[in-house]
């Protein structure tokens, strides 16, 4: 019996989310008592392999056959169910990314598991196995008890601390046969804004809504969102009206993240807007009007002008930075 | 063409979520149902490809007799027919199964649902169902052309998009800006009283889950109100008080 967790890698390249997945995996783990065995799927280097022994992984299997070179969530699901039965895995865990979501209900069923999807926290397993996932976009929690042998989890990104746990990686290579039939889809092209943070897995996003007026005026929350190392999101109806792109919009019909600060700079924090972000553990609204609904759900408000408060945050920012260099 | 989208009744966005004392289930008497605004966009988009392709639009759901109003709504945008598999949807993995069942039995070109519901938000269902298909899926799909026998579709990835080509059947999920939401008019919703619904039984399904209990979100502490001269502050205030950054 072992914990199996499928690391992603990005252009060859782990993630703080890969750790954070791995300390997730390992801290489950230790928690039943089971060796913890991780997987990585495309092409990985030796050095950055090597990293998932610095979280807690001992042995790393690494499906690196040309063919799972490009990201293809059947083909994943099938390498990640051989590897959960090659290694008798009772719990097999990956992040609920994109990509995570596409693979993890293929492999429940697959193994005949049952899922756990999104969920938050170590899984109670005292009597039985119990995971606490989101429900009602943000409004709730469920306890759900996962009663087939074995468990497939995709975790909410960070939901768990990267905890350095230093072993040193056997990396073994693992070759389970490809079925030409998970190759159906054809990428015939992949965008990606280059040098942006992610957003489901930015630790500090500062946001903005209709109160900034046009999208001339997002030059400050940019520069904001790079002086904090912060991810850029915006309300859905800035992104209905192409202020900004689809991929920023959070909220019940947009994404759901939980960062460690929201910023949310004219917003007015409408019930499907916080459904998005109600999980951020700090949030802040800037909006000029106090009655604005945003402020109940928020940590720390400041009333006032976008254009005259945003400025001020920004020579903040630079001074808070110098201070931390 | 034949498409089927697959259609889930959740509480209306703006509901309150409140549940029974014990907190093993949620309270439905004064909320009220929706179809799931995902799965609105899929059938938007399906009625349009339905009018291209000289197609028919068939939704199912798998629910009790209380899903019946956003079957109808369902039939007043535009489906020709409904089906409703008569079972409470006890998890992802029993829609998926009671779904694959009658497609398996009823044969579809092209299957869409939402990429998530707003209810228990697993974007599991999709998947699931295309797996037991034995059938590709796109789960985050922003776009989708169908030219003869082939689509194409703009998929969401992490900072970006994939343009995917894939053939027909298929399982994709629908997001915000794959279809224009269509509103029902006048003769939509009249026609939808007389066209055909069908209740089929459920097939068995052994139970991969057990709601245990709900929990709601911890209450934030009094927000903390920052004069606008002190905007300053924000950030020495946040680490010392908060720690996170
Ligand atoms: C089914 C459904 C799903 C939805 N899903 C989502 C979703 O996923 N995400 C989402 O965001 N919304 C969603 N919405 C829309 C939501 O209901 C709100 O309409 C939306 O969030 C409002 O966006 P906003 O706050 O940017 O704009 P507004 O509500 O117009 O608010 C603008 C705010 O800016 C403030 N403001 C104006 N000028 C300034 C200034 N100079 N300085 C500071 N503040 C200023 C105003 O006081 C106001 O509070 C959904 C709605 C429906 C019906
Ligand atoms: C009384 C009750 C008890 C429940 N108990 C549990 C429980 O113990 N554990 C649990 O996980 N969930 C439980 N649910 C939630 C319910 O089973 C969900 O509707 C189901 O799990 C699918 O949710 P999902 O979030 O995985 O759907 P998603 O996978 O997020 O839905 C994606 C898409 O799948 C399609 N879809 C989803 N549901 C249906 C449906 N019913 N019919 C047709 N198409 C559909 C839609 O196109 C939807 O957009 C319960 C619900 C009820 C009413």
């Amino acid at each position: 019996m072992s914990v199996l967790v499928y690391i992603e890698n990005a252009d060859g390249k782990f993630r703080k989310s890969a750790f954070e997945i791995i300390s997730y995996a390992a801290a489950i783990a230790q928690q039943i008592n089971k060796p913890l065995v991780a997987l990585s799927i495309g092409k990985v280097g030796a050095d950055e392999l090597a990293k998932a022994g610095q979280y807690g992984a001992a042995k790393v299997l690494n499906a690196d056959a040309d063919q799972l070179s490009k990201s293809n969530p059947q083909a994943y699901a099938s390498v990640i169910a051989a590897a959960a039965k090659a290694e008798n895995a009772e719990v097999v865990v990956m992040s609920a990314s994109y990509n995570g979501k596409s693979v993890a209900p293929r492999v429940a069923v697959k193994l005949d598991a049952s899922l756990g999807e999104n969920v938050i926290s170590l899984p109670d397993t005292s009597s039985s196995f119990i995971v606490k996932k989101g429900a009602y976009s943000g409004k709730a929690y469920a306890m759900v008890e996962l009663l087939a042998p074995v468990k497939v989890l995709s975790m909410m990104p960070n939901s768990f601390k990267v905890v350095p746990n230093a072993v040193t990686a056997a990396v073994s290579s693992f070759q389970p046969a490809i079925d030409s039939k998970d190759f159906a889809v054809t990428v015939k092209e992949t965008v990606r804004a280059s040098g942006t943070i992610s957003l489901p897995e930015a630790e500090l996003v500062v946001s903005a809504g209709r109160g900034m007026k046009g999208p001339e005026n997002w030059g400050m929350i940019e520069e904001l969102a790079n002086l904090l190392g912060a991810a850029t999101a915006c309300s859905k109806p800035v992104s209905d009206a192409g202020w900004r792109p689809h991929s920023e919009h959070v909220g019940q019909t947009g994404i759901a993240i939980s960062p460690n600060l929201y910023l949310a700079v004219g917003i007015s924090g409408a019930i499907q807007h916080l459904a998005g972000v109600s999980s951020s553990k700090v949030i802040v609204v800037v909006n000029k009007d106090p009655e604005a609904p945003f402020f109940k759900a928020a940590d720390y408000g400041i009333v006032g002008d976008a254009f005259e408060v945003v400025p001020k945050l920004i020579e903040a920012a630079k001074a808070f930075k110098a201070s931390q260099n | 063409m034949k498409i089927l989208v697959c259609i889930s009744s959740v509480p209306d966005t703006t509901a309150k979520i409140n549940f029974t004392p014990d907190n093993k289930e949620f309270v439905a008497a004064g909320v009220t149902f929706i179809l799931n605004p995902y799965d609105e966009v899929a059938l938007s988009k399906a009625v349009d490809l339905a009018a291209q392709h000289n197609g028919t639009v068939t939704v199912i759901n798998v629910g009790d007799a209380t899903t019946e109003p956003v079957i109808r709504k369902a039939l007043a945008i535009g489906a020709n027919d409904a089906v409703r598999v008569n079972a409470v949807a006890r998890d992802s993995f029993f829609v998926a199964k009671q779904i694959s069942d009658y497609v398996s039995k009823n044969p579809f070109d092209l299957i869409l649902c939402g990429r998530e519901s707003s209810d228990h938000n697993g974007s599991s269902v999709p998947v699931m169902l295309a797996e037991l298909l034995g059938m590709p899926c796109v789960l985050f799909a922003k776009s989708l052309t169908i030219d003869g026998t082939t689509a194409t579709l703009d998929s969401e990835i992490e900072g970006g998009k994939e343009v995917l080509s894939v053939s027909l059947p298929f399982v994709a999920g629908g997001s915000e800006g794959m279809a224009e939401w269509k509103i029902p008019n006048m003769r939509g919703i009249m026609s939808a009283r007389t066209k055909p619904l069908t209740v089929v039984e459920a097939v068995e399904v052994a139970q991969k889950t057990r709601l245990v209990s709900f929990d709601k979100p911890a209450t934030r502490s009094a927000v903390k109100m920052i004069a606008v001269d002190d905007a300053g502050k924000l950030f020495e205030m946040i680490r010392e008080e908060k720690k996170i950054i």
